[in-house]
């Protein structure tokens, strides 16, 4: 027996709350998104030196993966735990493809040109390995048993290596915490985690040796020592450091960057956006703006909390934790305590790919939180 | 679907995924409070440094060069200046890859190496933004030759600076000297900033001695550059100060005429004017064109002048040293007198050599068979060797050394020039200290005439005369009699000078004879004192290159030009109203009479005759 039945309903009377309820929108949620859009909409315009061209193209990007959440959030979860298994291995077979015919961008293949628009298959994929984990996690014991767990890092494995051979050293890495957060929230043991941490430790040398480009190994060096080489590789966390130490506690002000607006930061507006921001608005602000990711982790981890079933659970965790770990990477790489990888900050800087990755997700989430059943107790 | 049969222990799943959340959660919060730390650590404690980094970062300081002085003669024709000229300038900072840059370069302009590697000296001297000169002085087609490239040689460009040019070229080389490229040595004892703009430096003469008024100072705007270097907006600026304009005492047309009469030979005309000390004529020949300097000379141009026998590089007037052969007899003359040695009315008998007691040693006149009985005035006169030789004995070095360190003899004139050589003027100390041996009676007397340890520099030979032609009042020659900057006129001073404690009628006497030297019937330069409607006072010299030996005879035909005396003469005129002192040194002239004194006169007549019309 199944009724659809939203409790929330009978709370809500505004017409606004109606509207929102019947698109299956989580207004919390809702709310830390259009912040963080907002905030994207300022800091590109004053990053690209009030660029209108770059912000409509930027504000089209954001009407599509608007619709594209709306469009998920209506869809009952059910379908996407159907949809698990297709997905992951058209994720799977795209990224096989893409190291056949992918368009060479920065030195790696990572583009399928289909004519109209180009398609980056890894960011699929960021979406349908949780599905595919979820999907097969919540088919057994939970937690899961130790030859469970083995068939999970396969279906981890597969896709973070296909991405690696791209190479994208941050994708690839979002891909392996997307999947392994969906272990993690399984429930596997604690000696476990512990023992694949160490044994990752372990593969890191033969890592390096064997799989990492030489631009990836000097990406690491000069994580190491930016000061090696002031003028060359280290420049970029070098004039991001400035940039983020000069606006100090309280900001120069929105569009008061020296360093992004005389070209001294490169990629401004896109990975290094949080530099622009740091130098604009200090530390305050960067408090208030790490303030709005928490909150949206929080109330995406509350719908975790909150989902019935396993396989929403399990999706919906991971969902969060990859959105958790984009910010984290991205601004760790941008105050210099990361290498830099290539992780843009989610939903502030400049590009499409990811944003509509990220929106997929928050539709994914929307929809598990609305579409609740009322269980037989 | 079967797998949904697995039987689920939801209180436990449930259980597991709320500690395992909350677990994260926390973990998420501890990341985000490592990421704040990190912003405190930069926002807060780095605050200040980053601060000032970003604004180095942005704001650059670029120097203007100031305006170089302009230096004049006496009569306001310009001697040096300013003309516009294209250089080709490297910004280092904003070239990725200098060695390449500079192959590529040499492709497309004729850059020899040697410019090349100067420019990497200088690289290391100046900021990275600096902009530094590679090459000076393009002409129009390597201008054109550059600019269509020039969109492939980011940091490098044309830059339109002014280049300093002597119109007079060999005719003030030495005098009003040159400026060039200032080298590494130089720039490490320059102050840093004044020099940020500038590239060149005075190497020698008035351009040296008076750098830091010539200079003037360099001005900054401070500008606001993105990161490639390019200025976007300016935020403050200091202008430059153009340097002082210097008026030299030097008359460019006496210059020229001295110059010109010197004619084929080598040697230093140096003009007093009596009425200040200043200098109205430093010719030293041979010369060279000062504007090959400026713009950096060429390794072989300046092997060529450094290597040429004549020595064009060498400043004859400043630095020569000659001995002053007769031209010293009017003060030993006078030195004479002035000790009752001897007085005009004495007569001693020449017999074409002179022997001291004792000694076989004989020591000739330049008369073979002498020149009879003669006074001093005679003496003066016909510059006769043995009444001197005779007088020398009698007055004894030290006297001698005493009264002619007087007249400046042995020391620098002080002139407003760098690197002026002192001459020496013998002594029994000087002797037993440079050589470590006692004086020797016949040193005294080859000192009377003029010859042995005695060195004059024709500068101080001039002054020697002036000093003279004035009855003892002392000269100090200079040159810059007035600099004018923007905000003053400084004129050089004309204080009442020391006086030479000497009795009026023997100065009369000597003035006398050396009037007889110019006018009398058997004067050594009487050739030059015809048809002239004032009187010269002059002395007549030669002074030895080739020492004869006891026996044997000096033969100028046989003699190589090389080898042959140089000829002198100092004069003053008019005699008994002076206005202007003389002294010229003819290399390898011969006789003093027929080569050096005409020299003097033509000096001479041109002054007088100019300064007579107003």
């Amino acid at each position: 027996m199944k009724v659809e039945l939203r409790p929330e309903q009978f709370k809500e009377h505004s017409l606004i709350g109606r509207l929102l309820r019947k698109l299956h929108i989580d207004i919390p949620l809702l709310i830390g998104l259009v912040l963080l859009l907002l905030m994207s909409f300022m800091m590109l315009y004053s990053a690209s030196n009030q660029e209108t061209a770059l912000l409509i193209r930027q504000a089209a990007r954001m009407g599509v993966s608007g619709v594209l959440m709306v469009v998920l959030a209506h869809i009952n979860p059910r379908q996407f735990q159907r949809y698990s298994i297709p997905l992951y291995v058209l994720g799977v077979a795209l990224l096989v493809a893409v190291l056949w015919v992918g368009d060479v961008g920065k030195g790696a293949q990572r583009w399928l040109d289909l004519g109209i628009f180009k398609f980056q298959p890894s960011e699929m994929i960021k979406i349908t390995t949780p599905m595919m984990l979820a999907w097969y996690l919540a088919g057994h014991e939970i937690p899961p048993k130790w030859m469970h767990i083995v068939i999970a890092t396969l279906f981890i494995l597969i896709p973070t290596l296909l991405i690696v051979r791209q190479p994208d050293l941050g994708t690839s890495l979002l891909v392996a915490s997307s999947g392994a957060s969906v272990l993690y929230f399984a429930g596997i043991s604690w000696r476990f985690l512990i023992a694949s941490m160490v044994s990752i430790s372990a593969f890191t040398p033969i890592y390096w040796e064997f799989f990492m480009r030489d631009y990836q190994k000097d990406r690491v060096l000069t994580f190491l020592n930016p000061e090696a080489d002031p003028m060359g590789k280290g420049y970029h966390i070098i004039q991001s450091k400035i940039a983020i130490g000069s606006g100090g506690a309280y900001g120069k002000g929105w569009q008061g960057n020296t360093q992004s607006q005389l070209d001294f930061l490169p990629e401004s507006s896109t990975d290094f956006i949080f530099a622009v921001f740091a130098e604009e608005f200090g530390l305050l602000g960067c408090l208030g703006l790490l303030s709005i990711y928490l909150f949206i982790v929080a109330r995406g981890l509350y719908i975790a909390v909150q989902a019935q079933d396993t396989y929403e659970r399990l999706l919906a965790g991971s969902l969060v934790c990859t959105f958790f770990v984009y910010v984290f990477v991205n601004i760790g790489m941008v105050i210099g305590i990361l290498p830099v990888v290539g992780v843009p900050l989610p939903l502030i800087s400049y590009g499409g790919t990811s944003m509509v990755t990220l929106f997929a997700g928050f539709g994914m989430l929307m929809s598990i939180h609305t579409h609740k059943k009322i269980l037989p107790s | 679907m079967r797998r949904h049969q697995v039987i689920k222990d939801r209180f436990l799943e449930n259980r597991i995924f709320l500690s395992r959340t909350v677990i994260l959660f926390s973990l998420m919060l501890l990341l985000v409070a490592g990421l704040v730390s990190r912003l405190i650590y930069l926002q807060v404690a780095g605050h200040k440094k980053y601060h000032n980094m970003a604004t180095n970062n942005r704001i650059k300081v670029s120097s203007i060069p100031p305006t170089r002085g302009i230096i004049y003669d006496k009569k306001g024709n310009v001697l040096a200046e300013n003309l516009p000229s294209y250089s080709l300038e490297i910004i280092p900072e904003q070239v990725a890859d200098m060695d390449a840059t500079l192959q590529r370069l040499k492709q497309v302009l004729n850059i020899p190496e040697e410019k090349i590697d100067a420019f990497n000296k200088q690289r290391k001297h100046y900021k990275s933004f600096d902009s530094i000169p590679l090459l000076l002085q393009l002409d129009s087609i390597e201008v054109a030759q550059f600019a269509v490239l020039r969109h492939t040689f980011p940091g490098v460009d044309v830059h339109a600076r002014l280049m300093r040019h002597y119109p007079y070229a060999e005719l003030t080389a030495h005098l009003v000297g040159y400026v060039g490229r200032i080298n590494e040595k130089e720039l490490k004892n320059l102050p840093e900033a004044e020099y940020r703009s500038i590239h060149t430096i005075g190497k020698i003469g008035i351009e040296k001695a008076y750098e830091d008024l010539l200079r003037g100072h360099s001005g900054y705007a401070e500008l606001e550059t993105n990161a490639q270097g390019k200025p976007i907006n300016e935020l403050g600026r200091i202008e430059s100060k153009p340097g002082a304009d210097v008026y030299l005492t030097l008359d460019i047309d006496l210059q020229r005429i001295a110059y010109e009469a010197l004619d084929i030979y080598n040697g230093a005309v140096v003009a007093l004017d009596l009425e200040t000390g200043g200098v109205l004529v430093q010719v030293s020949k041979a010369s060279f064109d000062p504007n090959l300097f400026v713009s950096g000379i060429s390794y072989k141009d300046y092997k060529q002048l450094n290597q040429s026998k004549s020595k064009p590089l060498f400043d004859r007037a400043l630095r020569g040293q000659y001995p002053p052969g007769s031209t010293l007899k009017p003060f030993i003359g006078l030195a004479g007198l002035e000790h009752n040695i001897t007085h005009t009315h004495q007569t001693l008998f020449c017999p074409g050599y002179y022997q001291l007691p004792n000694n076989k040693h004989k020591y000739r006149d330049w008369k073979k068979w002498g020149h009879g009985m003669v006074n001093l005035d005679d003496a003066i006169t016909q510059s006769c060797d043995v009444y001197f030789y005779d007088m020398s004995l009698a007055l004894g070095i030290d006297k001698m050394s005493t009264f002619l360190h007087d007249f400046g003899f042995g020391e620098k004139t002080e002139i407003d020039l760098i690197g002026e050589k002192s001459g020496l003027l013998p002594s029994r100390e000087w002797k037993r200290i440079h050589r470590e041996q006692v004086w020797f009676p016949g040193e005294t007397l080859i000192t009377g005439i003029g010859q042995g340890f005695t060195q004059v520099t024709p500068l101080q030979l001039a002054r020697a005369t002036a000093i003279l032609a004035k009855r003892g009042e002392l000269v100090k020659p200079y040159l810059a009699e007035r600099i004018v900057d923007e905000t003053r006129i400084i004129d050089a001073e004309h204080s009442a000078t020391e006086h030479i404690e000497l009795k009026a009628s023997n100065i009369q006497d000597i003035i006398q004879a050396m009037v007889h030297v110019v006018h009398g019937a058997r004067g050594t330069a009487k050739r030059i004192g015809k048809g002239l409607d004032y009187q010269i006072a002059g002395k007549t010299g030669t002074a030895q290159v080739y020492t004869v030996k006891q026996d044997e005879e000096y033969d100028e035909a046989e003699i190589e030009f090389n080898m042959r005396d140089h000829a002198l003469f100092i004069a003053f005129a008019p005699a008994h109203d002076p206005k202007i002192a003389v002294a010229v040194i003819a290399e390898h002239g011969s006789h003093g009479s027929s080569i050096a004194a005409p020299i003097a006169a033509k000096v001479i007549k041109q002054y007088l005759h100019v300064e007579k019309k107003p």
